[in-house]
């Protein structure tokens, strides 16, 4: 007798829950010639908003964890994903990556994540400084986590997007809610899977499957959202970013990049960009 | 008053009630009603502190809150009652002079009541002197599951005597009584014995208030009404802390006890963090934003 296939059902990802939508709607993901690969989840504000209070429960403890143990945590997403390649890398090549292309994306996903965890307890030095003033203070500045910050991913490079976008925002401190790609979410929702089973606290990364044009306006005006990264190069949709951020003073960062596989895509910096500069005087002997 | 007759308590059918109440759960209450709910809601606010940290200065500050809820929306109602520890009433009264809020007080060795009558009694008698308008008592659980009512039910009704003109509301604790039937025969014994309010929990045990404990004790309060035409007042307590929970709960008492319940004379909220939640709630209807604490006052 010949075997009936199990397919997947992809459901989004909050607080290290797998819940379908509250909205109870999906939308078709096809590949190419215009074959149904899957039903995905169409979020909806209130999704977002139980990711963002998913989100907030946990940033504190999550900054707080030590520079070692968020390093460790993602050098485990990393081990996870590696056990895992060839199951992303079907996917990726479902929605239409050649083999090898398919094969590199989930390569560099895993060495993104590695070079990441290496950087958790070393970009604070590189970032701090000791600031000279006239008066009898010792004044010095350091990185400090934004807290909670809402992410569009790329819509291209669906699974190294992200990882080279969330990596450096968790290993700061913050914690973080995706949307994925809206051309191929399948591989971000197997992401997660791989979340799941890394050690990472619940809440700390949540990732929703939807439309861009439902859920940015409330990405970008949530007022318990601290900052908003935005992949992508629709000048509308970052023209409503920066006009509903404004509500909270939220930070907003642009990602224009095109080739997340280029190596250039890889710095501190993108750990900066998601941190404060804290400057604190402290009183010395005249 | 007499003793209730325990033989004709009706039992509870425990999955029933959870079928009856997950029904609650799932109206939709949107725009002007959900407006209108919320406040519903914040106008029956017990905003309450009782902890053993508690200073005169964290009182002064709850007052302050009740009496000012969040001054950017306009037209909100002020909370029903501040309710704290006797040695911390008047300073709770002090703070509320003027205003229409309530300053309640827990008493009888809250919350365990592990103590003799006299010190209960006493206790009851101090906070209403320094000025406590209601006084929550809490039963000895205990003596009602060793099976002795009547102990239960002649405490119940000294304490209603010590309280003079103040409010009366008896204290369950229904976490500690296990099985809903025990919820039933509780509510009615504090009924019969003189209770004006009824109220699930201190707040100190886990599970505190919840929708089939208080469904329970809106119907004992629906079946004294019928037979006598009194009212009874309900206050949950202890674990309603979102808008969307205390929704459910108004939804739940309107279809149970109806309308003429619906006002903080017979029902209230014991809470702290709720009052926030709903004016997170009430600033998202009025912006269209969802809202961070970050914006509102610390409880």
């Amino acid at each position: 007798m010949e075997r009936i296939d199990v397919l997947k059902t992809y459901k989004i990802f909050i607080g290290g829950k797998f819940p379908r939508t509250e909205s109870g709607r999906y939308f078709h993901v096809k590949n190419d010639t215009g074959e149904l690969l899957a039903n995905m989840c169409l979020s909806s504000r209130k999704d977002f908003r139980n990711a963002v209070v998913a989100a907030r429960k946990v940033q504190k403890s999550w900054e707080s964890a030590s520079a070692l143990n968020k390093g460790q945590v993602l050098y485990r997403i990393a081990e996870m994903l590696e056990g895992r390649k060839s199951q992303f890398m079907d996917e990726l090549m479902m929605s239409g990556s050649s083999k090898i292309a398919a094969k590199k994306e989930v390569e560099q996903s895993i060495d993104r994540l590695i070079y990441y965890a290496g950087w958790s307890d070393k970009f604070q030095q590189i970032f701090s400084s000791v600031n000279p003033v006239a008066s009898s203070h010792f004044n010095f500045s350091v990185p400090q986590a934004m807290g909670v910050v809402s992410v569009i991913a790329p819509n291209k490079f669906s699974l190294l997007g992200l990882v080279s976008v969330v990596a450096p925002v968790i290993v700061g401190g913050n914690t973080c809610i995706v949307l994925s790609s809206e051309e191929n979410p399948m591989v971000s929702i197997s992401f997660a899977e791989v979340l799941n089973t890394s050690d990472v606290p619940h809440g700390v990364v949540n990732i929703l499957t939807g439309k861009r044009k439902e859920l940015i306006s409330h990405f970008a005006s949530h007022k318990d959202v601290n900052a908003i990264i935005y992949c992508g190069h629709n000048n509308k949709e970052l023209n409503e970013i920066e006009k509903l951020s404004v509500e909270n003073l939220k930070r907003v960062k642009i990602y224009k990049r095109k080739n997340w596989g280029d190596q250039k895509n890889q710095s501190p910096y993108f750990i900066e960009r998601s941190q404060e500069i804290k400057t604190i005087w402290h009183p010395t002997e005249v | 008053m007499s003793f209730p007759d325990l033989l004709k308590i009706p039992k509870i059918d425990k999955l029933g009630v959870q079928e009856i109440v997950n029904r609650f759960c799932k109206r939709s209450i949107k725009t002007s009603a959900k407006k209108h709910g919320l406040h519903l809601a914040l106008s029956m606010i017990d905003l309450t502190t009782l902890e053993g940290k508690d200073t005169t200065d964290k009182v002064r500050r709850l007052c302050y809150k009740a009496s000012h809820l969040h001054n950017s929306l306009q037209g909100l109602p002020n909370v029903a009652a501040v309710c704290v520890y006797p040695t911390l009433v008047r300073v709770a009264k002090k703070e509320l002079e003027g205003t229409k809020i309530n300053v309640a007080s827990v008493a009888t060795a809250f919350p365990s009541g592990q103590s003799t009558l006299d010190v209960k009694l006493s206790d009851t008698k101090f906070a209403v002197n320094e000025g406590a308008d209601e006084v929550d008592m809490v039963i000895s659980r205990g003596k009602f599951l060793a099976g002795e009512y009547n102990f239960v039910y002649d405490e119940i009704a000294a304490v209603k005597e010590a309280c003079g003109k103040a409010h009366l509301k008896v204290i369950l604790e229904t976490g500690e009584l296990d099985t809903l039937d025990n919820v039933r025969k509780a509510s009615d014994i504090a009924i019969y014995a003189g209770a004006d309010f009824i109220k699930t929990s201190t707040g100190k045990i886990s599970p505190a208030a919840t929708m089939p404990v208080t469904f329970v004790m809106l119907n004992a309060i629906k079946d004294y009404y019928k037979k006598t035409g009194i009212k009874i007042g309900m206050k949950p307590a202890g674990g309603i802390s979102t808008a969307k929970i205390a929704l459910q709960y108004l939804v739940m008492l309107n279809e149970t006890l109806g309308y003429d319940w619906m006002n903080k004379d017979l029902f209230r909220f014991g809470a702290s963090s709720l009052a926030n939640d709903v004016l997170m709630q009430l600033q998202k209807q009025e912006s269209g934003y969802y809202q961070s604490l970050d914006y509102f006052s610390k409880d």
